[in-house]
């Protein structure tokens, strides 16, 4: 499965995990799978429309969905996924 | 009451015990809170900088109540010329110990540069000049790190594309922090320099702005060090605000027509903004009509790409390619509110070719003698298309924002200014290459 690396202010919904396992063969699969391991997970990262937040950058690996297919972007079992806060630097 | 709230920067230095102005103000909670700019959720003062319900930036709120009782033109004016003359507006809690004296750089008066440009006034925020790095950042950087020793910090860091990492290194080296500053690894030498000499930690990263931001966010997850740009944003950010305050007072308490603002992230923008509506709120200016600007470098201008299609959703730029590397942020984080800004001003977004910042280098420097990095040629040649456009009146009045020295982006400018014309130490020689008298005699 793909691991994900979940940011800081959303390891209080992974018990402090920093990097969990998630089963999926698209990156809107493997939130799926990460809201039914840690509930409620999902909606901090999508909005109600199910597209991610504005202000959350999602990667695979080194690259970002949004340079990919967005949530349709497909994953494999050996690629990394992280999830950080878009609201740095500058 | 004027007494107690005056505020000495050196006693905040060298730890003075005198019931002073400081004193009086620890006990008023003029900073309250961190806010969430999506949802308005309220957090403690932390090392935070995101929400937890949807990671929407993290903001300091005031209790604008409170400081209008104290803080005056008055008051202001009877202060030490420094940023910090506006602290009840900047979210610290006690005295600002690092970078005291930041800030209040010269606002001038540049009429030739005006009539070269072809409007009626115009001003230059000249911060080439800021105390101790020449840009900008010393501001935010003051404020970053004065709060990271109230939060109990003893390792800062930054991502940074140049100007900051030089003002996380200075400011962290005089207080005693230890730092490390991540960067491109292809900055102009100037600005490597310009971090290493400190002894700072300089971590050179193969890759664009964004990927050593986001190297850093996860560093600041990981390890918790006080990074001035991640999880202490909220309160770095804020620092910017002291450019818009000082423009008003330097302008005799108003805010200008017309503020042209260089963006990366685009959070200066923001902020001066802000700051110009916390001070109509306060009643310290009055009400009047202003527009913010934005400009970019074509090589990477999500932002003003965004706006002039209509739209605060940014296309990120994957592969920034411009000689302006301070602005090259292709994911700007605050890119969205930038655009809100400059709509809800009724202001505009412009971008330039590289051609186009080394002439607004050279045009500010030859027309108002001050010396800018590649962002100042942004701003100047951004503020010439706009006068063009008639996006900024010709009657008007206008303040560009100048965020850095010249001297730190060299390369630029190599070879684009002409050369010295070298002469034998003979006067024959100065007469026969140089300056001939009699033909100087004819044409007088």
């Amino acid at each position: 499965m793909p691991s994900v690396r979940i940011p800081t202010p959303l390891r209080k919904l992974t018990g402090e995990l920093e990097v969990v396992q998630a089963a999926g063969a698209t990156i809107a699969e493997v939130l799926h799978s990460l809201d039914q391991a840690f509930p409620g997970l999902k909606e901090r990262i999508c909005d109600d429309a199910g597209q991610v937040r504005r202000f959350v950058n999602v990667f695979v690996n080194d690259e970002d969905i949004r340079f990919l297919e967005e949530s349709a972007t497909p994953v494999k079992d050996t690629d990394e996924i992280s999830i950080v806060p878009a609201i740095a630097g500058g | 009451m004027k007494d107690r709230l005056e505020f000495h920067p050196w006693r905040a230095l060298h730890g003075s015990t005198l019931e002073d102005g400081f004193s009086a103000m620890k006990s008023t909670p003029f900073f309250s809170n961190l806010k969430c700019r999506e949802c308005g959720r309220l957090y403690p003062k932390q090392a935070i900088h995101v929400c937890d319900f949807d990671f929407g930036p993290l903001e300091a709120a005031y209790d604008y109540e409170a400081i209008g009782k104290v803080l005056s033109r008055k008051v202001i004016e009877s202060r030490p010329h420094t940023m910090w003359r506006y602290r009840e507006l900047l979210p610290i809690d006690g005295d600002p110990t690092v970078g005291a004296e930041v800030g209040f750089t010269p606002l001038i008066k540049a009429d030739r540069l005006a009539k070269i440009l072809g409007i009626r006034e115009l001003w230059i925020k000249n911060d080439t000049v800021n105390y101790p790095t020449l840009s900008f950042k010393d501001r935010v950087v003051s404020v970053a790190l004065s709060r990271a020793r109230e939060l109990g910090f003893e390792v800062v860091a930054c991502a940074s594309t140049g100007n900051l990492a030089n003002s996380v290194a200075a400011n962290a080296a005089a207080a005693g922090l230890k730092s490390y500053v991540l960067i491109p690894a292809d900055l102009e030498q100037g600005k490597v320099l310009g971090s290493l000499v400190y002894g700072t930690q300089v971590i050179g990263i193969h890759g664009a702005y964004d990927q050593v931001n986001r190297l850093c966010s996860e560093i600041a997850g990981k390890y918790g060090w006080g990074f001035v740009n991640v999880n202490l944003r909220p309160y770095y950010a804020e620092g910017s605000k002291s450019m818009g305050f000082e423009i008003c007072e330097q302008l005799g308490w108003r805010i200008p027509q017309h503020t042209v603002v260089p963006m990366a992230s685009g959070s200066l923008l923001t902020k001066i903004h802000k700051a110009y509506k916390e001070f109509i709120q306060l009643g310290i200016v009055a009400d009047t009509p202003f527009h913010m600007h934005g400009t970019q470098a074509s090589g990477c201008a999500p932002i003003s790409h965004a706006l002039k299609r209509g739209t605060d959703i940014i296309k990120p730029v994957s592969k920034p390619n411009t000689i302006v590397k301070s602005l090259a942020i292709g994911t700007p984080a605050d890119g969205y509110y930038a655009i809100h800004s400059m709509k809800q001003s009724g202001g505009s977004a412009e971008d330039v070719t590289d051609e186009e910042v080394v002439e607004g280098i050279r045009m500010l420097a030859e027309y108002a003698g001050v010396f800018a990095e590649t962002a100042g040629g942004v701003t100047v040649a951004g503020a010439r298309k706009l006068i063009e456009s008639g996006h900024i009146g010709a009657g008007d009045s206008a303040v560009l924002c100048i965020t850095g020295h010249g001297l730190k982006t060299q390369e630029a400018i190599v070879g684009k200014c002409g050369a010295p014309r070298l002469i034998a130490p003979n006067l024959r020689e100065f007469e026969e290459k140089i300056y001939a008298p009699d033909a100087a005699a004819a044409s007088i």
